[in-house]
């Protein structure tokens, strides 16, 4: 066991270094530097920045440089935020892209497998056709327009939810970027809970605990629901990722102080650091689980150690 | 069921952390305002952007500063006097003087700053605030120790600063915050991480209660202010509102007071909506396209560069395009600067049909023509109405000239990086704003060796025109030189310039004291509530 | 709806959309980059011959349309037809040659699977400056994921059956094995799924669009025309409506579509 997961646990070290060495070439291939300005630097003021973050030093040095903050737990100070170091930033931002995130992934489950299942159940009705019509339209229409059109008619003509996001007091902050954030996920996930239901409710077992005389709620409650989640489990990483890049929209247009919208500022302002940061962060954040979840697996299910 | 029951954990978790964590969002008569960006840092000496120092501005004060309608007014220093040639300046600091933490502020805490600003150490950006300074230049660039400043405090309340050259509009500059002073102990104690809640310890109006990262910067009154009394609001709430689209939604649902700015495209709309709240006054600051003049085909070839420049309907760009205000530039210098009156381009008097024939006589002359088009890259930075720009231009240029030019959009990074390298751009958008109320801070723009000088222009008249104003002691001769510079470098077409910036901001009718002022200054210590009907 | 039929529908829903796209600009007199600043925003009319009406430069937005619907449709299916390319070579390769080679490119794939790869896609547009190539790369580069997992699953499936085992027993190279027995048998399985990823593309694009990264002026995509509209929501409405419901329309189409061809798939598949 311990062997198992100790191999595991190196196996995941080449792929960070990959992803981070990836990060860092691309930040620094792309022109301009993070101090740059119109409002141009006298040369001798831009010679004493470049040297104060290290700049002038060769991509190399800069690298390895990097590589050994990283081993300190030290992601560097941020180049456009004076005094303030990565790790803070990210630590400050990331709860927030969480809280949206788990709060988007909840609703687009429930109301996602609700939807799905009740349309398996009223399969080539109206009722499956109009529900499912709903669903799709979390994927037929991008989030950057759903999101404009919700403010514009809830919160600024109905004024039923806040606009935006800083100094509101309460939940209802959340209502509409979760709302919208979910809403493509909602979609899939309800198409895949609809095949799936289908195909599940069509084989024998099922068949035979309705001769049983068990009522449809039960059926599928205790019988249908297990085997017919399977394809939405295996969903559930592309969902996070899915759900990670619609949050770069959402936090931009509520003005949300996530990572996402961090990133997007970071990459555009060049500051290098920062958006390595988050790379390191999200990279480091999904081989963990991936690992994790790999160690459960083999604790559970020893013929996967000895494969 | 462990899935589901893992889902249920999650969702509760996620739903208890919403629960805490809230912004402050102050009590009523807090006062709501719009920024359009986060502040890279509230340390006065190290700050850069434009939105750092409106919020630097309503935590500290310099010497100086402005009244709501632009006029330079006593801030810190209740008054002030210049010896006969200009080089010695003496500033008189009020009694009572306090940091918000309750010490006493004294000259030497100005001093202390102003040395923070220029040493190199620091990597101050508007290091060169002071450059004209006894020694400023030298320790800049690390030969003097910083000690050699020309500035000192002969006693506690009085400040004086020697110079190198007259700087007529040396008063004006001492407002910008870089100037601002600085409280020792509190540096000596933090570090460069002073600017933060609980830490900074400020001599303005404000002091600094809670900082959300990329959300809200919240300020509350300083009760040790010296004018204390005469500030109406208590508190002030920065909202980072980066997509103007999204800050106009929390003003119309009453979450803002004040806007940072108002979305182009809904302009005309809001215009018409709002009306007396919509507030727009010409901004010092003037967007151009700029030529490379050190490469083919622009270089030398002035007939060329005149005649895109007279192709270019200004009206229609400043009306149909922009559309807020702004006011066609026919001149590099923008209307309403201090002691100036901008020369206006030799064409500016010539109506369209009459300009329109003018370019395409130019354009000939300069060898192009239907069988022999220009072909040039147009490039601008990603943003709604410079695209819109670079359109309407491109469309100017073929429909009166036939010119073909292909518009390149960057990333402003990457345009900031091509134009300082100046090896592949021809024709490029950009803008300058001014940092103090002087034509000065134009003009200087375009001096060989300035490092602003996208379009790289060096011209000896307009040099030498420039050393001679620099040396006027006289204002009015001063002007005079100017003015004729700016001639000069005009006729030569160096730049295109196509309108003027304009200030433009929401205020909500519960708000009184916003003044309109060209630099767009508003001290919330200006601002108060409407008394409650 | 039955298999076949949403085949039909949506395929042919799909054809007409881009042969109008090709053919309408014919029909109308203007082009897609003259601007107009005396008729912005204006409202459709068929007096002026502005069918969709004029966008915020006064640009004739029917025009401007169908250009959007052709690099729509143009991005989506390259960007697709690169990510089949990598994900179809890497999960053949993986599937036949098994063991742990297999099992090696298998991990490698599940960690890149949940990587933020719009993050990088970001950053390549961001240092690499836009240039259409590169946008159907960056896109193609999310998407091989998935075509490489199901491709690998079907040549493990296929690598079993007789006409396999009879062609490695006499002597049939690797190679040949691949490209002649096992391909021809992954084609329907892509089709299905290039026709899925097609949507994707889409939506990433628009993505890009959005954030400036997307087509450049005067060119424009569905995203970049959808993204310009919505600033327009309230005062010109058509200015974002055409677009959207485009766009909505192309993104069912082909999502039903797949689903179509997949239904028809298993169908022979099973049987």
């Amino acid at each position: 066991m311990l062997r198992y997961t100790l191999l595991r646990i190196l196996g995941a070290i080449p792929t960070l270094l990959l992803v981070i060495a990836l990060a860092f070439l691309m930040v620094h291939a792309a022109p301009g530097g993070p101090f740059d300005d119109e409002r141009v630097l006298p040369a001798d003021i831009e010679a004493n920045i470049q040297a104060h973050y290290h700049l002038d030093e060769p991509l190399p040095q800069q690298f390895l440089r990097y590589l050994s903050g990283l081993l300190r737990g030290d992601l560097g100070p941020s180049y456009r935020y004076h005094g303030r170091s990565v790790g803070s930033l990210i630590g400050e931002a990331f709860p927030y892209s969480l809280q949206l995130g788990a709060m988007a992934m909840a609703l687009a489950l429930v109301i996602g497998i609700g939807a799905g299942t009740a349309a398996a159940l009223r399969q080539g009705t109206v009722f499956d056709k109009v529900v499912m019509g709903f669903a799709m339209t979390g994927i037929s229409i991008p989030v950057f327009v759903i999101a404009p059109a919700l403010v514009l008619l809830l919160a600024v003509k109905l004024q039923w939810l806040p606009a935006g996001w800083s100094g509101v007091t309460g939940m209802s902050r959340y209502v509409l970027p979760v709302t919208t954030l979910a809403l493509p996920q909602i979609a899939y996930i309800a198409r895949l809970t609809r095949a799936s239901m289908m195909d599940v409710l069509s084989r024998d077992f099922i068949r035979t605990a309705y001769a049983q005389g068990l009522g449809t709620a039960t059926v599928v409650r205790v019988h249908a629901m297990k085997p017919a989640m399977l394809p939405v489990l295996s969903y559930m990483g592309p969902a996070i990722a899915a759900i990670l890049t619609g949050s770069v929209v959402v936090e931009q247009i509520f003005a949300i102080p996530g990572l996402g919208e961090s990133f997007v500022r970071g990459a555009l302002n060049r500051d290098y650091t920062l958006v390595l940061g988050i790379v390191v962060f999200y990279a480091s954040l999904i081989v963990f689980l991936n690992l994790l979840v790999d160690i459960l697996y083999g604790a559970i299910d020893p013929r996967v150690r000895y494969r | 069921m462990k899935t589901l029951r893992a889902l249920g954990l999650l969702i509760a978790l996620a739903v208890g952390a919403a629960c805490g964590g809230e912004d402050p969002a102050g009590p009523p008569g807090t006062l709501q305002r719009g920024l359009s960006s986060d502040p890279e840092t509230l340390d006065q000496h190290k700050a850069r952007s434009i939105q750092a120092a409106d919020v630097i501005r309503d935590l500290g004060e310099g010497l100086v500063g402005y009244s709501a309608t632009g006029e330079l007014i006593p801030a810190a220093a209740e008054r002030w006097e210049v010896s006969k040639e200009g080089l010695k300046y003496t500033f008189y600091l009020r009694e009572g003087l306090r940091w918000s933490n309750g010490e006493a502020l004294t000259a030497d805490h100005f001093v202390a700053g102003m040395r923070r600003l220029v040493d190199p150490s620091t990597a101050a950006f508007y290091a060169a605030m002071l450059a004209d300074l006894e020694n400023a230049a030298g320790i800049t660039s690390g030969d003097i120790p910083v000690s050699m400043l020309g500035v000192e405090a002969p006693d506690d309340r009085t400040v004086v600063l020697r110079l190198v050259q007259q700087t007529p509009y040396l008063v004006s500059l001492l407002t910008h915050p870089s100037t601002f002073p600085i409280h020792p102990e509190t540096l000596a104690e933090h570090g460069d991480g002073f600017a933060r809640p609980g830490k900074l310890v400020s001599n303005g109006a404000y002091t600094l209660d809670a900082w959300v990262p990329g959300s809200a910067i919240s300020l509350k009154r300083n009760e040790h202010y010296w004018n204390n009394a005469a500030t109406a609001i208590d508190a002030v709430n920065y909202h980072v509102m980066v997509q103007d689209n999204s800050e106009l939604n929390r003003y119309r649902a009453g979450e803002l007071h004040v806007t940072s700015t108002v979305p182009p495209d809904s302009f005309a709309q809001i215009r018409k909506d709002y009306g007396e709240q919509l507030r727009v006054a010409p901004y010092l600051g003037v967007v151009y396209f700029g030529y490379n003049l050190t490469k083919p085909p622009f270089k030398d070839n002035a007939a060329l560069r005149q005649a895109l420049s007279m192709a270019v309907d200004r009206e229609q760009i400043a009306l149909r395009v922009t559309g807020r205000g702004e006011a066609p530039a026919y001149s590099w210098v923008p209307q309403g600067v201090n002691n100036y009156e901008p020369p206006l381009s030799g064409f500016a008097a010539l109506g369209k049909e009459e300009r329109e024939q003018v370019a395409r006589r130019l354009y000939k002359e300069a060898g192009y023509g239907p069988d022999k088009p220009l072909r040039i890259e147009l490039r601008y930075n990603t943003n709604d109405t410079n695209r819109k720009i670079a359109v309407a231009v491109q469309s100017m240029w073929r429909e009166i000239l036939g010119v073909e030019a292909t518009l390149v959009n960057e990333e402003f990074q990457v345009l900031l990086a091509n134009m300082k390298d100046a090896e592949i751009t021809q024709v490029f958008r950009s803008s300058w704003t001014g940092d103090y109320n002087d034509a000065h801070t134009f003009l200087s723009v375009l001096q060989s060796g300035s490092a602003a000088n996208m379009p790289r222009y060096t011209s000896e008249e307009f040099d030498s025109l420039m050393a001679l104003a620099a040396r006027q002691v006289d204002l009015e001769q001063r002007k005079l030189y100017l003015e004729e510079a700016e001639r000069v470098m005009l006729a030569d077409y160096p730049v295109i310039p196509l309108y003027f910036f304009v200030s433009k901001h929401l205020v909500s009718p519960q708000i009184e004291g916003w003044g309109d002022n060209v630099l767009d200054y508003h001290y919330s210590q200006q601002l108060s509530f409407k008394a409650a009907q | 709806m039955s298999g076949n039929r949403s085949i039909r529908i949506t395929g042919s829903l799909l054809l007409t959309v881009a042969i109008v796209a090709l053919v309408g600009p014919w029909a109308s007199p203007y082009d897609y980059a003259t601007t107009n600043l005396e008729n912005i925003l204006a409202a459709p009319s068929l007096r002026d011959m502005h069918l969709f009406g004029t966008d915020d430069l006064g640009r004739d937005l029917f025009v401007r349309t169908m250009l959007g619907i052709r690099v729509t449709l143009l991005v989506a299916i390259v960007a697709s037809l690169v990510s089949l390319v990598i994900g179809v070579t890497y999960g053949a390769l993986a599937g036949f040659v098994g063991g742990r080679v297999d099992a090696a490119m298998m991990r490698l794939v599940d960690t890149l699977y949940a990587l933020p790869f719009i993050f990088f896609v970001i950053l390549l547009m961001v240092a690499f400056e836009r240039n259409f190539l590169l946008i159907f790369v960056a896109i193609g580069a999310i998407n091989w994921l998935d075509m490489a997992r199901i491709v690998r699953g079907q040549t493990l499936s296929l690598r079993e059956r007789e006409f396999v085992e009879a062609a490695r027993l006499t002597g049939v190279s690797t190679l040949r094995i691949v490209f002649r027995h096992i391909a021809p048998n992954l084609v329907g399985i892509v089709v299905v799924y290039v026709t899925l990823t097609i949507p994707q593309a889409i939506l990433v694009e628009s993505f890009l669009s959005y954030l400036g990264l997307g087509v450049q002026e005067p060119q424009t995509s569905l995203g970049a025309l959808v993204d310009a509209g919505v600033k327009h929501m309230e005062g010109a409405p058509w200015v974002l409506l055409v677009p959207a419901s485009l766009l909505a329309l192309t993104l069912l189409c082909f999502n039903f579509l797949g689903d179509g061809l997949r239904d028809l798939f298993d169908a022979r598949h099973t049987s």
